[in-house]
């Protein structure tokens, strides 16, 4: 499991999970987008893509660092979500919290 | 201390530090193990992988405190009908009955609380023991 984090020529972070975002490296996840937005980065894609599982943990965290980029005037957008962690989206309400697209490049284009 | 499964033809044990850095290689060492044929691939990928990580998370969060040298226990019953994880800890259980609904709106933005609610939803049945330090995750096969 890791986590890669790139800048698009517009400036836009994308964060892509490989693997799990959990308990156990949900805290990685925050540091690394954390850090991008101290060094002046605004606007987050947190791509799942390659994702298979996400537990309660890493959807805390997704909300607590999108609640932090709001306060500095920012916005996490969640791209790449399979059938089954959109469903867990869904279930949790957290749906409504979050601007989702089907894949990377539509979040890209909508900021 | 390095994860050792013990496997039979009807179950797996599994002793787990309590330490969170520990959780995503024990469920897969658990995951990799289990059987082909009672769960499909795709409820094995996602709900077996994902029940199994919140339970161990609750485990060694609440029930352990993330004391390293305290276990929890993992024991995965593997029956033709259903697949069966106990997850126990020597804690001194927690309190189910006044969870809050983490869907309700005042509650959606907190970073914390929607763990059993999760379990709930990926699995056919969730029961507890009695002290309410173990917990048995059932999905039935399909």
């Amino acid at each position: 499991m890791s986590f890669s984090v790139k800048k698009d020529k517009s400036g836009v972070v994308v964060v892509g999970v490989d693997g799990q975002l959990i308990v156990g490296n949900r805290q990685e996840l925050k540091q690394k987008v954390l850090d991008a937005l101290e060094g002046g980065g605004r606007k987050f894609v947190v791509d799942f893509t390659k994702t298979g599982y996400i537990d309660s943990s890493g959807l805390g965290v997704l909300v607590s660092l999108s609640k932090k980029i709001r306060e500095q005037g920012g916005e996490l957008r969640l791209a790449g979500l399979n059938e089954d962690l959109q469903t867990l989206f869904e279930l949790t309400k957290l749906d409504t919290l979050f601007a989702i697209t089907k894949t990377p490049e539509e979040a890209l284009a909508a900021f | 201390m390095p994860l050792r499964l013990h496997a039979t033809a009807l179950e797996m044990r599994l002793d787990v530090p309590s330490d969170l850095g520990v959780v995503g290689d024990a469920v897969e060492l658990v995951a990799s193990r289990l059987p082909a044929g009672t769960l499909s691939p795709r409820r094995l990928n996602f709900n077996f992988r994902t029940a199994l990580a919140e339970a161990l998370g609750n485990a060694i969060r609440y029930g352990t405190g993330e004391d390293p040298t305290r276990v929890v226990r993992v024991r995965v019953q593997l029956g033709r009908d259903a697949v069966r994880i106990h997850v126990t800890d020597d804690g001194s259980g927690f309190d189910r009955t006044h969870l809050p609904d983490p869907t309700r709106p005042e509650n959606l933005e907190r970073e914390d609380g929607r763990g059993l609610f999760v379990i709930r939803h990926l699995v056919d049945d969730v029961a507890f023991n009695a002290k309410g330090n173990g917990i048995c995750l059932t999905l039935r096969a399909g």
